[in-house]
């Protein structure tokens, strides 16, 4: 188990590399500078700056700079808010961002895990067809469709709930975190009738029933395990569904989360601010796509073998 | 399979035809009625705060939306499609370095990368959908490969290869045809996914802009006056939906029916 997760860093660090030193060149290659304003600045002004920041070296040694930076927590200055380092933005949104995207990714594996169940274990029955329709549909929900729909239904129809900001208690999450969920809890639904349906076909499974064991004890004991291996290797696709949907859900209800500064960055050629939750966001996903191959190994232990 | 189908065809053709018969344009503005409200002055769907009619509006996005989705969709269908046949015909080495690459890109945050593309080089709607495009095509990589290696042992290729038929000859006459239903299957499943793409970037003011209108940009208005005029989020809401379900339900369906191995094997994820 210790060589694969050794393995996965292996790969996950050059993966990593590779992203930041491609955008952080994409940057550079942008036309227009931080310095480049209304009035042409002085030669020696304009040397002085980049001097200041380094951006008189050359572009491999500010690569190497940068990652030096990264490395010790410092992304550089954002160039639209002025008065902040782009750690400090970031530090102030990524908690509401991993607070919505957290209870999302809880609220789909419950809702998904078992309505995928349920839809397996009546497999053809009328359940099973309504169920799977509602996780086609739900995956083809856009949420910058159904992030709108349900404020205006619940917040602004029904005046049930907050339609923007951060209210008091935590009314104020709902509807984001179910917006933010239905997409991902409609594939995870597919992903884990998919899973029994397999399971339950098996030879063992068969033996088992035939010997008499209760269906339910089946279930727990033998089938569910291995079923939830799909689901388990969508965890890495569904932190990716989640961060850009987490970035319309923000944008929608008005929450001053790391999409929604991302989108204010990319709209404002924030270069610092967009290199820096890109990386962040990269390692995100680098992180379940391991988390990911660690629930393998726990659920389907000839993964932990290093021939696997 | 065929109702979807009809749908899109018909919300297509209203698209394509329908500004045709508008007396006003997508971008034109209408100084008497300003924010008109339904069946007034001639504007079935009334105007919009700039005094632009909706319906040409919500016609012109959804054939600007419709027409990046396809466009997009078939350089994606062209890069898996060269991607995988080369990979799976040539095999060995090469193909296990062109896969590995493929594993690797599917692991990438992409819609970020888009992004950042859009941020550095500016927003224009080529690089919308040469954007998408080349972030889509790698589920169609994946398949056309398998497809391209179950083909290779077949005896009719094997046939060609000992008449002495040349490679590219064989990848063209007699294995591209027999890929082509389950490439068309995928492009039909690339497509709504390149609309989502494509609503959200211009959703967020990164894809399509003004003067052109895309249906993202439509549902993002609609989001800004949902409390005054629940229509203007509803409707184009219902068009994005309407296209994207349909496409993905006929899409699937097809897709079954061609690689029919028992439900259970058609639903696991692509790896």
């Amino acid at each position: 188990m210790g060589q694969l997760i050794l393995r996965r860093l292996f790969t996950a660090i050059p993966t990593l590399l590779a992203i930041i030193v491609l955008s952080f060149i994409l940057m550079r290659l942008a036309p227009g500078g931080p310095f480049d304003g209304e009035r042409p600045l002085a030669p020696e002004t304009r040397a002085a700056l980049e001097a200041a920041y380094g951006l008189d070296k050359s572009l491999p040694e500010q690569i190497m700079l940068y990652l030096g930076n990264i490395m010790t927590g410092d992304f550089g200055p954002s160039l639209v808010y002025r008065d902040f380092s782009v750690t400090e933005l970031v530090a102030q949104s990524l908690p509401i961002s991993l607070l919505i995207g957290g209870l999302a990714l809880l609220l789909a594996s419950v809702i998904g895990i078992s309505a995928g169940l349920l839809s397996a274990l009546r497999a053809g029955k009328w359940a099973d067809e309504v169920l799977m329709l509602a996780a086609t549909l739900l995956t083809a929900l856009p949420t910058f469709v159904t992030g709108p729909l349900l404020a205006l239904i619940f917040g602004l129809w029904l005046r049930l709930l907050p339609v923007s900001g951060q209210g008091d208690g935590i009314s104020w999450l709902i509807l984001p975190v179910i917006a933010l969920s239905l997409p991902v809890s409609g594939a995870i639904a597919k992903l884990a009738r998919a899973g029994l349906a397999g399971q339950l076909a098996q030879d063992h499974i068969r033996m088992a029933r035939a010997r008499g064991i209760k269906p339910m004890t089946i279930l727990r004991r033998h089938a569910l395990r291995p079923a939830l291996v799909p689901v388990a290797s969508y965890l890495g696709p569904a932190a990716a569904s989640l961060l850009t949907g987490a970035v319309v859900i923000e944008t929608v209800f008005g929450l001053p989360g790391l999409g929604r500064y991302f989108v204010q960055g990319a709209l404002n050629r924030d270069y610092p601010l967009v290199l820096a939750v890109v990386t962040l966001y990269a390692s995100l996903i680098i992180l379940f796509n391991l988390l990911a191959d660690l629930i393998y190994g726990w659920l389907d232990p000839r993964m932990r073998e290093p021939s696997a | 399979m065929r109702t979807p189908l009809i749908i899109v065809a018909f919300i297509v053709l209203l698209a394509m035809f329908g500004p045709m018969l508008l007396p006003w344009g997508h971008a034109q503005i209408d100084w008497d009625s300003v924010r008109a409200g339904l069946m007034s002055d001639g504007h079935i769907l009334g105007t919009d705060d700039l005094g632009r009619d909706r319906l040409a509006r919500l016609l012109v996005g959804t054939r600007i939306t419709m027409s990046v989705a396809l466009a997009a969709a078939l350089v994606a269908l062209v890069i898996g499609v060269i991607w995988g046949a080369v990979a799976g015909w040539v095999g060995g080495r090469t193909d296990e370095v062109m896969m590995r690459i493929v594993d690797g890109l599917y692991a990438l945050p992409f819609m970020f990368i888009v992004i950042l593309l859009m941020v550095v080089f500016g927003r224009s709607i080529l690089l919308v959908f040469i954007g998408i495009g080349a972030v889509e095509w790698l589920t169609m990589a994946r398949v056309v490969r398998g497809e391209v290696m179950a083909l290779k042992s077949r005896p009719f290729v094997l046939a060609a290869e000992a008449a002495g038929t040349p490679g590219p000859r064989i990848l063209l006459r007699h294995i591209l045809p027999n890929i082509a239903p389950v490439a068309i299957a995928y492009l039909m499943l690339t497509v709504p996914q390149v609309v989502m793409v494509e609503s959200f970037l211009s959703f967020l003011g990164l894809g399509v802009q003004e003067p052109l209108t895309s249906l993202g940009i439509l549902v993002n208005e609609g989001a800004a006056e949902m409390d005054v005029n629940p229509a203007a989020l509803i409707l184009p809401g219902l068009v994005l939906v309407t296209v994207i379900i349909c496409l993905t339900l006929a899409g699937e369906r097809w897709r079954d029916r061609l690689t029919g191995t028992g439900r259970a094997a058609r639903m696991a994820p692509d790896q």
